[in-house]
């Protein structure tokens, strides 16, 4: 089984940090379904789009509301990079 | 029938669900609860439930939260449901509460308005002998979480009219729900069966037979369930599970419904599941 990227990039580290932190996990293979494996519910959502905006200062609007933008560790730190290349405030 | 305007009783975990349901499909709703605070923080989760909802279902229909909060109206005063169309009560699963609650309604808002009975396991027939118009009295058992949940317990009490069943069916049809109708019996069937399930994997517990966590996986790997027996009660509340164990016990008077010891003593010691960050199992997000 794959599990966590080696190298990961600094927003996939936090990323990857605020998720096992916030659900009771030792370790999360970083395209892991959060929503198919019910990890995430909906307090998790909210709280997972909060840690995006404040960490990332980036503003999720209606558009980026998708699944597939949130669904892993790997799509969360993907969406992240598309919108402002990264970088943690 | 046009239903435009759903009064929410209680605005706890089910309530919040409720008026989440409505707004996104469109119509207003009408939310009482006992204090400013509580309407509050349902209004906050309603808001978050309403922006999140995509994540979990590409179904329902996107609305801003802007347009969500302008079809709620917080109130503490119960003559704000006049106007509406159909009521939805979720208070506290306390029939002392339930009834003292039902005979103001009766009394405030017009004979014609349905009152739909959100309720874990006291009979809808009880309930709606403290009303005059035990017709317009039905049982709706939503599922948590409500907006995500395609399917409803429907409960005809003994004098529940066929208009009423039809009005509540035309409500469930406008939030893209399905409704199976069954008859009034406390616990109805999804409650009388698996209370009993969470109780007996108390005991389980209890008795040392298996780890929280083995019960459950019992559960998941061998059986395909979703969830655990545990994990459920964690996420509705131990403290409701034992309400309404009690309530079951109450009336068949049968001894398949006494509450685990195991259970009761968690209730007493403050660990109520999820919401408390402690239950059966430890939640790191509570």
């Amino acid at each position: 089984m794959k599990l966590e990227d080696p190298d990961p990039s600094p927003e996939k580290q936090a990323i990857r940090r605020f998720i096992l932190s916030s659900v009771a996990l030792a370790k999360l293979d970083d395209d892991a379904n959060l929503f198919e494996a019910g990890i995430a519910n909906s307090l998790f959502a909210v709280q997972l789009l909060s840690f995006v905006e404040k960490t990332f200062s980036i503003e999720v609007g209606m558009d980026d509301l998708d699944i597939e933008n949130f669904k892993s560790v790997n799509a969360t730190a993907a969406f992240v990079q598309r919108r402002n290349g990264g970088g943690i405030v | 029938m046009t239903l435009q305007r759903i009064g929410v009783v209680g605005a706890g975990n089910i309530g919040t669900g409720v008026v989440t349901d409505v707004l996104l499909h469109g119509m207003s709703a009408v939310v009482v609860d006992v204090s400013r605070d509580h309407l509050e923080r349902a209004q906050a989760a309603v808001l978050d439930n309403i922006r999140c909802a995509p994540l979990f279902s590409k179904a329902l229909p996107r609305i801003t939260r802007e347009s969500a909060a302008e079809r709620m109206l917080l109130t503490t005063d119960l003559r704000q449901l006049a106007e509406c169309d159909f009521v939805v009560e979720n208070v506290t699963e306390d029939w002392k509460i339930k009834k003292d609650l039902y005979e103001r309604l009766d009394a405030l808002v017009p004979a014609g308005v349905r009152f739909g009975v959100n309720t874990s396991c006291i009979s809808i027939t009880q309930i709606a002998s403290v009303t005059k118009r035990p017709g317009e009295v039905i049982g709706v058992h939503f599922m948590n979480p409500v907006h995500l949940m395609p399917t409803v317990e429907v409960i005809r009490a003994f004098h529940t009219s066929d208009e009423t069943v039809q009005a509540l069916q035309t409500l469930l049809g406008a939030l893209q729900k399905e409704a199976i109708v069954v008859e009034d019996l406390p616990g109805f069937v999804s409650n009388r069966i698996s209370h009993l399930f969470m109780n007996e994997a108390a005991f389980v517990l209890q008795d040392r037979v298996a780890s929280a966590d083995k019960i459950d996986l019992i559960f998941k790997k061998c059986f395909g369930h979703r969830m655990g027996p545990l994990e459920t009660a964690d996420l509705i509340g131990l403290d409701t599970v034992m309400r309404s164990l009690d309530v079951l016990y109450e009336s068949f008077r049968d001894s398949k419904y006494r509450c685990c010891p195991l259970l009761r003593t968690l209730v007493h010691a403050g660990h109520l599941g999820r919401k408390t960050g402690k239950g059966f199992h430890v939640y790191r997000d509570a």
